[in-house]
């Protein structure tokens, strides 16, 4: 009886995050049918649901899991390139938008999952802090690679080479298009992020993402995070129920990607560096770990915040780390929580005590 | 074949660098064990010490280099100690994510510290070395790399001896090994802590200060580069071995040099990382690393 109870409350907490999403799409898509939007609010729209999607992504890495990843922009730009270039090439082909980008947030989606995969074979059976420094690692891998990439395609085919001398020894012949240029990116994507279609992307991977926690590889994926030996002792195969996760997170990354880049005309590599992985792991920090709805708020909150706000821009960075350094030390040191307790406690009347337990 | 000589020095004297700071990785992360990311970022500030020293305030001949070389190695041991006591030490029982994630909190308030002071155009680091250097045959081997390679062997000799040596060294070994049991025989675990943080710290100041001598442009992202190769030497030497992490930064200083040189000069970083992957793919402890049974 109590265990029904509880699976419902879950199923309901699971529902308000749908509603919340659903609500926003109604608000936001009126208000831009109405006119009134600026177009600065419109253009921060695409990249805060990318941005949102890939931050939710990390969460099943950081919250669920409990590994820290730190080449979640390296998976955005897996799936931004192969989602873009899939759109460019088959433009002529499929013409129409709704089924030709639905085909590249899969398409880049599926690569970049692969890629989690290759990555998660070594690093997720070893215990310890590896796999922080592997997708670094991979993230930085990712950027080189692809500033480095030329793609084109002339009369004898499609040509693809790691340096421009490539095309300085044997020239392009005849008809030829660049599709990725170096470190001056990929051109010409067509702009077939919306709004809405962002919102359905985000509501599919809530409801994919929300109930892979609540399934049995999710739990497991959450006991073997908070003690890994007695989850083994209970029969859990934790090496795979991490893989599960990190698979998943690369995956949604890369969705992320593709939405990202179908909203810019221009985009070049060195967009998606180790910056932008930080600034994803705030988002989550700051939203709670293993919080959905939590990391969708922060993440609005505080990729809005700085673009209104334009005179914190340059200390952004600089609040972000202090961010992340006091709220590991409030949530996890005795010492400190006491402390700011006390500081806290001499403002504010003394709160209800907190029941103890998970939940 | 004189060239391939000469490529084999550069990647031995990078290499040394490399196995300096991967030392200060590898004694952290064997005693505390964690990783310690802001460690890149303390070289960045100890170049920018000397810096200032040498360029703004003029401490450019004689004892003055003298000056701002220890002024340098000085101001890394504090700062290594500070955020030890400040970000570390509250959550010596916390879990790993959390200790993680403020050692990137700490790297990004380094980086961005230094943005804000010195802004994001590179410096052009003065060299300190004062040594011209010499030829073998047609090799030439430069004052830097000499001292380099010098320095870096002294103090490796040095830390040898310190660790297996001295009262405080094997108290450093006791806690690396069970921190309860050492405090059981009377180590005081904190100062053991906050020591290895100021030898590794300091270390990182040497190491910076033969980086910036190399490779003269000084940007608040200097450090995070070497940083994160100097961890993947230790991780190739064995985390927690101090012999690992010598030969490590040495073997991974040659292969990028090598790679810089006979394959490609844009891919020779995505080499390094992927010789990490093969490692933990292949021997996750490492060349010289111990595996450890896991006590319940």
């Amino acid at each position: 009886m109590k265990k029904a109870l509880s699976i419902s409350r879950k199923a309901g907490d699971r529902y308000i995050t749908y509603l919340l999403l659903i609500v926003i799409f109604v608000g936001v898509q009126s208000f831009l049918n109405s006119g009134a939007a600026s177009r600065s609010f419109k253009g921060l729209l695409i990249p805060t649901c990318a941005y949102i999607l890939a931050a939710m992504a990390l969460n099943l890495v950081v919250g669920v899991s409990g590994e820290l990843s730190l080449g979640q922009a390296g998976f955005m730009c897996v799936g931004a390139f192969v989602g873009s270039l899939f759109s460019l090439l088959t433009e002529a082909t499929i013409a129409n938008p709704l089924i030709r980008f639905p085909l590249a947030l899969l398409l880049g989606g599926v690569v970049a999952g692969i890629f989690g995969f290759l990555i998660g074979i070594p690093v997720l059976r070893l215990r310890g802090d590896y796999l922080a420094i592997v997708t670094l690692a991979f993230g930085e891998i990712i950027k080189t690679i692809f500033n480095n990439l030329y793609i084109a395609s002339d009369d004898t085919g499609l040509r693809i080479a790691f340096s421009v001398d490539a095309f300085n020894e044997k020239p392009l012949a005849g008809n030829a298009t660049y599709y990725i240029k170096g470190a001056q990116g990929i051109n010409g994507t067509p702009q077939d992020s919306t709004f809405a279609i962002c919102m359905i992307v985000l509501l599919i991977a809530a409801v994919i993402m929300l109930n892979f926690m609540d399934s049995k590889q999710g739990r497991a994926v959450m006991a073997a995070r908070d003690n890994r030996i007695a989850a083994e002792a209970m029969g859990v195969n934790v090496t795979r129920a991490k893989m599960t996760a990190f698979v998943m997170s690369a995956f949604f990354g890369g969705v992320a990607g593709v939405l990202y880049s179908h909203n810019l005309n221009s985009l070049i590599a060195t967009k998606f560096d180790y910056n932008l992985s930080i600034l994803i792991l705030v988002f989550v920090v700051l939203g709670g770990m293993n919080k959905m709805r939590g990391v969708m708020i922060s993440t609005t909150v505080l990729y809005i915040l700085p673009e209104v706000l334009r005179a914190l821009k340059d200390y952004r960075m600089l609040i972000y780390a202090i961010v992340l350094i006091v709220m590991m030390l409030l949530t996890n040191s005795k010492s400190v929580r006491a402390f700011a307790e006390k500081v806290t406690g001499a403002l504010k009347p003394k709160k209800k005590n907190q029941t103890g337990g998970a939940e | 074949m004189s060239s391939f000589f000469s490529y084999l020095i550069t990647g031995i004297s990078l290499g040394s660098i490399y196995a300096l700071i991967a030392l200060g990785y590898t004694m952290v992360y064997g005693i505390a064990k964690m990783l310690n990311f802001a460690h890149g970022d303390v070289i960045m500030i100890g170049g920018y010490i000397v810096f200032t020293a040498v360029s703004t305030l003029g401490w450019s001949s004689g004892l003055g280099i003298f000056g701002a070389i220890f002024c340098g190695i000085l101001g890394c041991l504090l700062l290594g100690v500070l955020v030890e006591k400040v970000a570390y030490k509250p959550l010596r029982n916390a879990p790993s994510l959390a200790v993680l994630i403020t050692a990137i909190g700490v790297s990004y308030l380094l980086q961005n510290i230094a943005l804000l002071i010195f802004g994001s155009n590179p410096k052009n680091f003065s060299s300190v070395v004062m040594f011209d250097g010499f030829s073998i045959g047609k090799v030439r081997i430069s004052g830097e790399t000499v001292v380099t390679i010098a320095v870096s062997v002294l103090i490796m000799i040095g830390l040898t001896l310190f660790v297996n040596h001295t009262k405080s060294g094997m108290a450093m070994l006791a806690v690396s090994e069970d921190k309860g049991a050492a405090q059981l025989m009377g180590v005081n675990v904190n100062r053991t802590i906050s020591l290895t943080f100021a030898i590794g710290s300091a270390l990182a100041g040497v190491a910076s200060i033969l980086l910036c001598s190399t490779y003269p442009l000084l940007s608040p992202y200097t450090g995070a580069m070497p940083g994160i190769k100097a961890f993947t030497a230790a991780v190739f030497g064995g985390i927690g071995s101090i012999p690992g992490a010598m030969i490590g930064g040495v073997i991974l200083g040659v292969i990028e040099s090598l790679s810089k040189a006979y394959i490609s000069s844009q891919f020779s970083d995505a080499i390094v990382f992927g010789v990490l992957i093969i490692v933990l793919l292949v021997k996750p402890t490492g060349i010289m690393g111990k595996k450890l049974n896991e006590k319940v």
